[in-house]
C-alpha cells in the first residue's frame, strides 16, 4: 500500500492548485489504525472554505489507496502559521504569481514582486482573493499580484 | 464570545454586494468569513460541553433571542460605512485585548480558539484601524460621519466591561482595551465622547430590536426546512 504521506503529498490546495496540504503544513500528524489511517489537520483561517473539499479529498484518495478507514480530525493547537510553509512550497507560490509570506510579522515593510522581482510595490486591499491573501500592484512592471499574509 | 463574532459576522455579510468599493465588498466578506469560523468554533466546544447533543447548527439557528449572549454593539444596524467601520475597530480591540488574554491564561481548547482567533482579530484591526484613520482624518464629511458613528456607539461599549457571572474580572480589560483604541481615535483627529450611565445589556439576553431582524434572516431556514442540508 502506498505511504500514506506519500498520497496527501498529492493532494493540493483548492485555491492554489500548486502547493500540496503537506507543503502548506495542514496536515500535522498521520496515524496508522489497524485497518486504517487517522489524518490529523489543522484549518489556515478559522473561515477558511477550503478546508472541508480537502476533508473530502483526503477521505476520497485514501480509500482510493486502499485505506478501509479513514478519519480525518481537526486540531487547533498550535495554530497554523504561514511560517510552516516549506521552503519548496515558497517557491512554487512565486512562480504562480503568488509573492509569498516572509517571517511573521504584521506589518511586513516591503513585498517583491513575484513577477519581475521588483521591491518597490504598494498595497491595494488588506484582503484578496482568499482569506489568506492580500492585493498588492507591482509599481515597476505594473502587475497586480496576490500576496500570502503571514500569520 | 461565539454570539459576538456570529453576529457581527451576519452583519458584516450584509455588505457582500453594497460594499463602497470592491476592494472593501471582498475585506468585508473575508472578516465575516473569519468571525464566522470563530463561530463555529466557539458553538461547537459550547455544545459540547454543554453534553445535550445541541452542535453549532443547533446553536446557532435553534436558539431565541433571548438565548443569543452576545453585546448590543454587534446587533446594530450596519448604517453607513463609517459606522460600520468604527464598530469595527471598538470591537476588534476588544477582541485583540480578550483573546490575547484568554490564549496565556486558559486553558485546552478555550485557549487554542482563542490564539487561533487572536491572529485574525489583529489582521481585522488593522484594517478597521487604517480605514478609521482614512475616514476620521479624511474629509469634512468623512470625518462628521466617523464622529457621529463613535459619539452613537460609544455607549454600547460599558457593557463589554461589564462584570457579571461569566467573567466577573470583565473590567480589567477596559484598560488594556483603551491603550489601543485611544491612540487610533486620536490619530483619526475624533474626539471620544464622555461617559455615560448607559449599559446595554445583550450579553445577558437583553437586546435591542435589532437582533430579531438578524435572527430572522439568518435562522429562516432552518426554521422553516428543520435539519435542511446542502
Amino acid at each position: 500500500m502506498v505511504d500514506a504521506w506519500q498520497i496527501l503529498s498529492g493532494i493540493t490546495d483548492p485555491e492554489i492548485p500548486v502547493v500540496s496540504i503537506t507543503e502548506l503544513g495542514i496536515v500535522r500528524e498521520v496515524t496508522l489504525l489497524v485497518d486504517g489511517v487517522e489524518v490529523a489537520i489543522t484549518p489556515t483561517y478559522s473561515g477558511c472554505p477550503a478546508i472541508h473539499m480537502i476533508e473530502e479529498e483526503i477521505v476520497d484518495r485514501l480509500q482510493q489507496a486502499g485505506y478501509a478507514e479513514v478519519r480525518v480530525k481537526t486540531v487547533l493547537a498550535p495554530a497554523w502559521s504561514t511560517d510552516w510553509i516549506a521552503p519548496a512550497a515558497r517557491d512554487k507560490l512565486k512562480d504562480f504569481g503568488i509573492a509569498p509570506p516572509g517571517r511573521v510579522n504584521l506589518f511586513p515593510r516591503s513585498v517583491a514582486c513575484p513577477r519581475c522581482g521588483a521591491a518597490r510595490t504598494e498595497r491595494l486591499s488588506e484582503f484578496g482573493s482568499t482569506a489568506c491573501k492580500a492585493h498588492y500592484r507591482c509599481l515597476e512592471c505594473l502587475e497586480p499580484f496576490d500576496f500570502f499574509k503571514p500569520l | 464570545m461565539g454570539d459576538n463574532a456570529l453576529i457581527l459576522g451576519q452583519r458584516l455579510a450584509e455588505w457582500l454586494g453594497h460594499g463602497p468599493q470592491l476592494e472593501e465588498d471582498i475585506a468585508s466578506a473575508n472578516i465575516a468569513l473569519d468571525l464566522i469560523g470563530q463561530a463555529r468554533l466557539w458553538l461547537s466546544l459550547a455544545g459540547r460541553l454543554e453534553g445535550g447533543g445541541r452542535d453549532e447548527d443547533a446553536l446557532a439557528h435553534g436558539r431565541d433571542q433571548h438565548e443569543f449572549r452576545n453585546c448590543t454593539l454587534v446587533e446594530l444596524p450596519n448604517g453607513d460605512y463609517a459606522f460600520t467601520i468604527v464598530r469595527r475597530v471598538l470591537f476588534d480591540a476588544y477582541q485583540r485585548v480578550l483573546l490575547g488574554r484568554l490564549a496565556e491564561g486558559a486553558e485546552g481548547d478555550i485557549a487554542a480558539i482563542a490564539a487561533k482567533s487572536k491572529k485574525e482579530a489583529d489582521y481585522h484591526w488593522r484594517h478597521s484601524a487604517d480605514w478609521t484613520l482614512r475616514f476620521g482624518d479624511g474629509t469634512e464629511e468623512s470625518r462628521r460621519r466617523a464622529q457621529a458613528a463613535l459619539d452613537g456607539l460609544w455607549g454600547y461599549t460599558h457593557e463589554l466591561f461589564a462584570p457579571d457571572a461569566v467573567d466577573p474580572d470583565a473590567g480589567s480589560l477596559r484598560g488594556p482595551w483603551l491603550e489601543l483604541v485611544e491612540p487610533a481615535l486620536k490619530e483619526a483627529t475624533l474626539v471620544i465622547p464622555a461617559d455615560t450611565a448607559f449599559m446595554s445589556a445583550g450579553k445577558r439576553g437583553v437586546h435591542s430590536e435589532h437582533l430579531g431582524y438578524v435572527l430572522a434572516e439568518m435562522q429562516f431556514l432552518q426554521r422553516a426546512y428543520p435539519g435542511a442540508r446542502w
